[in-house]
C-alpha cells in the first residue's frame, strides 16, 4: 500500500462533488487514517466549475501537487480534462460521459469539444474508466445519487486504504433512511464498473 | 450534532472553519460576532447553526451569537463583553478589519479582559475578494498578539489557547487564517468543553476612556504588553523546530499553511533541512528566531504575500551581526503574488538547492475548454432589475456597483458595474461622480451592504443635493456569503424573532425626497420607476425588492407548493433570440435547428422571460416541479 494517495474529485456545481469529498474524508477518519480535504467554496456556485482534492495517509496538507494523482474522478468529461494537470501516466481517470453544457456554450459565445476527442485525449494521460454514470443513478432510484455512483466506482479502483463497506456506511449514515437503499444500489452500480473482474 | 460532542480524544473531521468554533466552544465562549464574508463565514455559520437547533427546541447554547451590522460593530458588542469579563470572539474576512479598524488600533490601547480571539480569514489569490492584503500587518500594526495556524486541527487549538494567551496578556488576539485553512478539511481531536461564564459584569475605570491623557498613558503599558507577549511566543508550543533528513546548515523559516508545502517539498526532494515552524507569530521569538539565524548559514524564507517574516528576521540578522544568507521574496526567489501550493515551493527549491524539480506536470492539452463563470441563478431578481434599467434608455450612464451576487452584472448584456473598490463604496462614489462630471449616475448595492455601510452615503448625497439615482437591490437576504439574515430580516442568528427594519423607511429618514418602492419581477413598472428617478434632480432611491429566488423557492418546497416551469410554445416563437440575447437567463439555451429551448432542470420558475418575450411563446408548463 502506498504511504500517501492522492485523489482529486472533480465536476460541475451542483452535482455533489463537494459531498462526495467530505464524505470520503469522514470514512477516512472513521478508518482512523490521517486525511486532508480540500474545498472551493464562494463565487464557485451552481454551474461553475469544481474541484477537491482528498489526500489519504502520510500527508501535511490538502493540496495536491501536479501530476501526483491517484485517481481523477470527474462527473463531466471536459471538467477530467481541466484538471489533468494532477495526473501521470499511471493516473485512474474516472469520468462520468454525460457532458454538462454550459450557458456560455448554449448561447453561443463558446464551443463544447467533440466529448469522444475528450476520452481520447484522456487516454493520452492515464488509464482511463468512463462510466455512464447519469444512468447508473437513475437505475439506482433517482440522478441526485451521481455523486455516490462516482464513490462507487472510486471504491472498485482498491486505490482506497480501508475496507469499501466503510466508505458505504459512512455514506448511509450521511442519507436519510429512507434514501438508503437507492444510495446503497447506487454505490453498488459504480463499484462493479471498475471492480476488477 | 458532532460538534458538540464533549468526548475528549475522539477524532472527527471537520472544515477549518467549523475547527474554529469548536476551539472557541472548548474554550467555553461567551458571545460570538461576526459580519458574514468568504472565507470566514462557516465559523459564524457553525454558531447560528448551533444556536437555531438550541432556540428550536426552547433551549439556550450558552452563547450569545449574532450576525452584527457590519465588522466594526461585530468588534463592539463583542469587545463590551470582554470588557464585562466574558469570553468573546469576533470573525471577518481580511477587508472587514480594515471596517473594524478603528475600533482595533484603540481596543489594543485600552486592552481586554475576557479572552478575546478576532479571526481574520485572508485571500490569497482574492479566490472571493476585492484585495489580497495581508492582515498579519494589523498585528503589527495595532501590537495584538497572532497565532497563525496549518491545520484544522492546529486552528481548533490555537483558537482554544488563544483564549488563555489574550487574558494572560490582556490584549485581544488576532488568529490569522487563510482560505486553504478556512476550507479545509481534517481530523480533529477533540478536547474537554468548557463551560461558558453566562452573564458579566461591568467594573467602571476610568482608564477605559481613551482620552488623550488616558491614550498617553496607555500606549506605554501595551508596548509592556508584547515585551510580556514575547516571553510567551519563546515557550509557545506552536513555535518548533522539525528536522527532515541530516539536518545540516540549511534552514527554512515558515508559517500557516506554508508549512504543509514545505514539508512535503522538503521530504519529497530528500532534502536535509531544519524546519522552525512558527504559529505564534507576532511577536516573534526573538531568541529563539536568533538562536536559529546563527545556527545556519542559509535560510529560506517560506510565507505568503508579504515578505513580514523575512524583513524582522533580516533585522535580526542584523542585530546578530551575523552573515547568513536569506532567500526569500527579497532576493526574487518568492512572489508576493497570490497563493503558493507544493508546486510553487518545489519548484523555488529546486532552484536554489540545484536539484531537479519535485513535480512534473503533464503537457497541456490543446483542446480549448469552455469556461463556466458565475452567472446570476435562473430566476434571479437582480436580473430583471438590470433588465428594467436597461429598458429605461439611459444614455451615457455610469454604473457604480457594489460586493455581492448582483457584481455579477458587470458581464454581458448588462454591463451595469464599471466601478467597484469596498462595500458601501457605490453610494460614495456615485456622489463623487455627480460632482466631478455631467453625466448621470445610477448606483446598485444589496440590503445587506445598505445596512453595512450604504447608509452615510445616501446622507452625503441628501445633505449636499447629489444628482444620483441609488438603488437597494433588496433579496431579504446577505445572498452571496450563504443567506445570512440582516438587519432588514424578521429573524436574526439565533432563530429568534428579530426586528425587521424597512430599507425605505431608513431612506425616507435620511430625508431623500423620492423614494420608490419596486417589485423587479414587474418589469414595466420598475422600468418606468427608473425613469422618473432619472427624471428627478437631486438624490432618488428605488427600492428594488423580492426575496432571492434560491430562498424562495426553498420556502416554497418546504410549504409544498410546487414551482412552476417555463417552456417555449415553438409555434409561436419568431427566433428573435432576445430571451437569449437581451434578457441572458442561463436556463436557454440552443437545441435542434438553432431552435431555442428552456432547461426544465435550471428553471427556476420567475416567469420573467415570459413577459419579456415580445411574441407570447414562453408559457408556464402544465405540469410543475416539485
Amino acid at each position: 500500500m502506498k504511504d500517501k494517495i492522492n485523489i482529486v474529485l472533480t465536476g460541475v456545481g451542483g452535482q455533489g462533488v463537494i459531498t462526495a469529498a467530505n464524505i470520503l474524508g469522514k470514512a477516512a477518519v472513521k478508518a482512523d487514517v490521517n486525511v486532508f480535504v480540500s474545498e472551493v467554496h464562494g463565487m464557485a456556485q451552481r454551474g461553475g466549475s469544481v474541484n477537491c482534492t482528498v489526500r489519504l495517509g502520510k500527508v501535511s496538507g490538502p493540496l495536491v501537487p501536479s501530476g501526483t494523482a491517484d485517481v481523477i474522478v470527474s462527473t463531466e468529461p471536459t471538467e477530467a480534462l481541466r484538471y489533468i494537470h494532477y495526473a501521470n501516466s499511471q493516473t485512474q481517470i474516472i469520468t462520468d460521459i454525460v457532458p454538462v453544457i454550459p450557458f456560455t456554450v448554449s448561447v453561443g459565445m463558446e464551443k463544447y469539444p467533440d466529448v469522444d476527442k475528450v476520452f481520447k485525449e484522456l487516454e493520452n494521460y492515464g488509464k482511463l474508466f468512463k462510466i455512464d454514470a447519469v444512468q447508473l443513478a437513475k437505475d439506482a432510484g433517482a440522478l441526485i445519487t451521481k455523486n455516490i455512483v462516482m464513490l462507487g466506482a472510486l471504491a472498485g479502483t482498491d486505490i482506497l486504504p480501508f475496507k469499501k463497506e466503510i466508505l458505504l456506511d459512512t455514506i448511509l449514515s450521511n442519507v436519510p433512511a429512507k434514501y438508503r437503499d437507492m444510495n446503497k444500489k447506487a454505490f453498488e452500480n459504480g463499484y462493479n464498473v471498475t471492480k476488477k473482474k | 450534532m458532532e460538534i458538540l460532542e464533549d468526548k475528549p480524544g475522539k477524532k472527527i473531521l471537520l472544515l477549518g472553519n467549523e475547527a474554529i468554533t469548536r476551539g472557541a466552544l472548548e474554550a467555553g465562549v461567551d458571545i460570538a460576532t461576526t459580519y458574514p464574508g468568504t472565507p470566514s463565514s462557516e465559523i459564524a455559520d457553525t454558531f447560528s447553526l448551533i444556536a437555531r437547533s438550541f432556540t428550536k427546541q426552547k433551549k439556550d447554547p450558552g452563547f450569545y451569537f449574532e450576525y452584527s451590522t457590519n465588522e466594526k460593530v461585530a468588534l463592539e458588542v463583542a469587545a463590551a463583553g470582554s470588557f464585562s469579563g466574558l469570553r468573546v470572539l469576533t470573525c471577518m474576512k481580511h477587508v472587514g478589519l480594515n471596517v473594524a479598524s478603528d475600533t482595533f488600533m484603540t481596543y489594543l490601547y485600552i486592552g481586554c479582559k475576557g479572552g478575546h480571539v478576532i479571526v481574520s480569514a485572508d485571500d490569497p489569490s482574492c479566490h472571493s475578494s476585492q484585495n489580497e492584503q495581508d492582515n498579519r500587518f494589523y498585528a503589527l500594526f495595532g501590537s495584538a498578539p497572532m497565532l497563525e495556524p496549518s491545520t484544522p486541527d492546529e486552528a481548533r487549538e490555537m483558537t482554544r489557547q488563544g483564549f488563555e494567551i489574550s487574558e494572560e496578556l490582556k490584549l485581544p488576539l488576532l488568529l490569522r487564517t487563510t482560505t486553504r485553512l478556512n476550507h479545509a478539511r481534517g481530523p480533529i481531536k477533540l478536547k474537554k468543553m468548557k463551560k461558558p461564564h453566562g452573564r458579566g459584569h461591568f467594573e467602571k475605570d476610568p482608564m477605559l476612556v481613551t482620552v488623550p491623557a488616558v491614550a498617553r498613558a496607555q500606549h506605554p503599558i501595551l508596548l509592556k504588553k508584547m515585551e510580556q507577549a514575547e516571553k510567551i511566543s519563546e515557550k509557545s508550543p506552536f513555535n518548533k523546530l522539525i528536522s527532515i533528513g541530516k539536518p545540516n546548515e540549511w534552514g527554512i523559516i515558515t508559517s500557516g499553511v506554508s508549512f504543509n508545502y514545505v514539508k512535503e517539498v522538503a521530504e519529497d526532494l530528500n532534502l536535509n533541512v531544519r524546519i522552525l515552524k512558527l504559529g505564534m507569530t507576532h511577536p516573534l521569538p526573538k531568541k529563539m528566531c536568533k538562536n536559529f539565524l546563527s545556527s545556519c548559514k542559509n535560510i529560506i524564507v517560506v510565507e505568503e504575500l508579504e515578505p513580514i517574516l523575512e524583513d524582522q528576521l533580516k533585522n535580526m540578522a542584523f542585530d546578530l551581526g551575523c552573515t547568513v544568507k536569506i532567500f526569500g521574496k527579497r532576493t526574487g526567489h518568492f512572489s508576493r503574488l497570490y497563493e503558493y501550493n507544493p508546486d510553487i515551493v518545489g519548484e523555488v527549491f529546486s532552484k536554489i538547492f540545484k536539484v531537479k524539480k519535485p513535480y512534473s506536470i503533464p503537457k497541456k492539452s490543446d483542446i480549448s475548454l469552455p469556461s463556466r463563470p458565475p452567472a446570476l441563478c435562473p430566476g434571479c431578481p437582480h436580473r430583471a432589475t438590470y433588465y428594467a434599467v436597461k429598458m429605461a434608455k439611459p444614455r451615457g450612464v455610469i454604473y457604480p456597483t457594489d460586493i455581492g451576487c448582483y457584481t455579477l452584472g458587470k458581464a454581458p448584456p448588462y454591463e451595469v458595474a464599471d466601478l467597484l473598490l469596498c462595500m458601501g463604496s457605490n453610494a460614495g462614489t456615485a456622489c463623487g461622480l455627480s460632482v466631478a462630471t455631467d453625466q448621470k449616475i445610477i448606483s446598485f448595492m444589496g440590503d445587506s451592504t445598505f445596512f453595512h455601510s450604504g447608509i452615510p452615503p445616501i446622507i452625503d448625497a441628501v445633505h449636499h443635493n447629489h444628482d444620483v439615482v441609488i438603488t437597494v437591490l433588496d433579496n431579504r437576504t446577505t445572498a452571496m456569503t450563504g443567506h445570512q439574515p440582516n438587519p432588514g430580516t424578521e429573524f436574526d442568528g439565533m432563530g429568534r424573532p428579530a426586528k425587521g427594519i424597512r430599507v425605505e423607511d431608513v431612506v425616507k429618514g435620511c430625508g431623500v425626497k423620492h423614494v420608490e418602492v419596486v417589485d423587479p419581477n414587474n418589469i414595466k413598472e420598475t422600468t418606468a420607476a427608473f425613469k422618473r428617478a432619472l427624471d428627478f434632480k437631486g438624490p432618488s432611491v428605488v427600492v428594488s425588492k423580492s426575496p432571492c429566488i434560491l430562498l424562495e423557492n426553498r420556502d416554497k418546497r418546504k410549504a409544498g407548493e410546487k414551482i412552476p416551469v417555463y417552456t417555449i410554445d415553438q409555434d409561436k416563437c419568431k427566433n428573435c433570440k432576445l430571451c437569449i440575447s437581451r434578457f441572458s437567463c442561463p436556463a436557454f439555451y440552443y437545441g435542434e435547428d438553432d431552435l431555442i429551448f428552456i432547461d426544465e432542470q435550471q428553471c427556476n420558475g420567475c416567469g420573467n422571460c415570459a413577459t419579456v418575450c415580445p411574441f407570447d411563446a414562453i408559457h408556464p408548463k402544465k405540469e410543475a416541479k416539485k
